[in-house]
């Protein structure tokens, strides 16, 4: 081929040029071509040197705190939120539960004088009394896990908390549905301690998989300073000795106003 | 592509799925696994800490309210990428119209540098290596990048510094890949004009003060 222009030398450099080989090949023949090429790869290399300050190892951190005020809430309808490809395991297991609290309502329940409102009301509470009560049960094993976990000794060791991470993505999905479920049911003080326990999760959900001895602490520190496991455990068997005792028993008082009164 | 940018990317789409579902600390992860790219490429481009700043936090503020129009949500980072190259052109542009209006000639410097956002770095301290860093070299390639058009200066911090591909590039001036090539070509041509008659005075490339 000719010589090639200094168009197709640079898309050469680039690894641009359409013709490479055809240039590769008259690059051996032609000293003069090389000497051109050489020429761009010194000013390129040299360009290369410019330098960039590095904004420094908190970075990510700063710009996040800086921007996160100015970031309008995004708030979808409840309907998508359930209809979410990720909150469709969550929405169809309540789903199933209904159905079968109704099903077994049929089975079970001769023709009986109790007002149908106050059905209503029980199942819905029985459901989120099993499912919750389930959720907190995974939760608290995620938590002491975190908790328990070890720091390695040696100073640059990364602790691997992946699958805790993984699981506190996963938790952290039905978490918010079953504390807007509780508010919307007036249960708030289910719904506090489930917001408390999905900010510990957003931190682990959203954490890399690896993190550092020091984070680890700082996790762990975040746990233990809320009293979270404590109040997991607490809640958790709570909801599970209800379900045990759970009974249709129109005398008997609501679950979430009870624990309000508390 | 490897498995590591695949994962990331589909861990990318799944925050962005949680943000658009109403998580805005969702949206804390992506920030802080793109921000210091983002960071390099709107300092290359402005040439100063303080503009580099607004052009990452501008990217990021506009990605989260185009979320929705967000199609490719695997491929966050070249998205909001994108939108700070974007960004910082517009900025760019707009400066520079803005100190052609109004700078009277004798406000000028003798060369002019004080309309370079390259060389307006004003809140970089002079510690010792920036110190040793400001060689003759180095202000003549802010010099000849500061000559550069918005576009050329553009294509050129992409394909060079920041290694991207003729079509990110293209997708960033809202041209073709032909026209893109093009301008990456002009800008290089143009820096060798400028800055070879001072590097071949060199024994070597690498003399600007940063081969230690």
């Amino acid at each position: 081929m000719n010589h090639p222009s200094e168009e197709q030398l640079i898309a050469y450099h680039d690894g641009d040029a359409a013709n490479r080989s055809e240039i590769a090949a008259h690059l051996k023949d032609c000293g003069n071509c090389r000497t051109e090429l050489e020429r761009i790869e010194a000013l390129l290399h040299a360009l290369s040197d410019f330098p960039v300050p590095d904004p420094g190892e908190d970075y990510e951190r700063q710009v996040w705190q800086k921007l996160a005020p100015k970031l309008p809430e995004k708030r979808a309808p409840w309907w998508q939120m359930w209809l979410a490809p990720r909150h469709l395991i969550a929405a169809g297991a309540l789903a199933a539960m209904v159905l079968g609290a109704f099903f077994l309502g049929r089975m079970t329940k001769g023709p009986s004088p109790a007002t149908p409102m106050a059905s209503v009301e029980q199942v819905r509470e029985r459901i989120l009394v099993v499912a919750v009560g389930d959720h907190l049960g995974k939760s608290e094993m995620m938590l002491v896990e975190l908790a328990n976990a070890e720091p390695r000794d040696a100073k640059n060791k990364l602790v691997d908390i992946s699958a805790e991470q993984r699981r506190a993505g996963d938790l952290l999905e039905e978490n918010r549905l079953y504390r807007q479920t509780a508010m919307q049911q007036g249960d708030a003080g289910l719904a506090s301690v489930l917001d408390e326990l999905e900010r510990v999760l957003v931190d682990v959900a959203h954490s890399p998989g690896e993190i550092t001895n020091a984070q680890l602490e700082s996790i762990q520190k975040r746990i233990e300073a809320r009293g979270l496991l404590f109040k997991v455990r607490v809640v958790g068997r709570e909801l599970k000795q209800r379900q045990e005792k759970s009974q249709p028993a129109p005398q008997k008082k609501s679950v979430a106003g009870e624990r309000n009164k508390a | 592509m490897n498995e590591s940018v695949e994962s990331l990317r589909q861990t990318d789409a799944i925050a962005v799925e949680r943000v658009l579902a109403g998580d805005r600390d969702a949206y804390r992860a992506l920030v802080e696994r793109h921000s210091r790219n983002v960071h390099r490429l709107a300092y290359r481009l402005t040439g100063n800490a303080h503009d580099a700043e607004d052009v990452v936090q501008e990217a990021f503020l506009r990605a989260y309210q185009k979320l929705q129009q967000f199609e490719a949500r695997a491929n966050f980072g070249t998205w909001v990428y994108r939108i700070a190259a974007n960004y910082a052109i517009d900025r760019l542009r707009q400066r520079q119209k803005e100190e052609a209006r109004r700078n009277q000639p004798e406000e000028r410097n003798p060369d002019g540098l004080e309309q370079d956002p390259l060389l307006q770095v004003r809140d970089e301290k002079p510690t010792p290596e920036r110190l040793m860093q400001s060689t003759q070299l180095r202000r003549e390639m802010q010099r000849a990048l500061s000559k550069l058009s918005d576009a050329e200066r553009t294509a050129f911090v992409m394909r060079h510094w920041e290694g991207r591909g003729i079509e990110e590039i293209a997708g960033a001036l809202q041209s073709n890949s032909s026209a893109a090539k093009n301008t990456v070509f002009r800008a290089v041509q143009k820096l060798r004009h400028a800055l070879e008659p001072f590097l071949e005075s060199r024994p070597q490339a690498r003399v600007m003060g940063t081969e230690g």
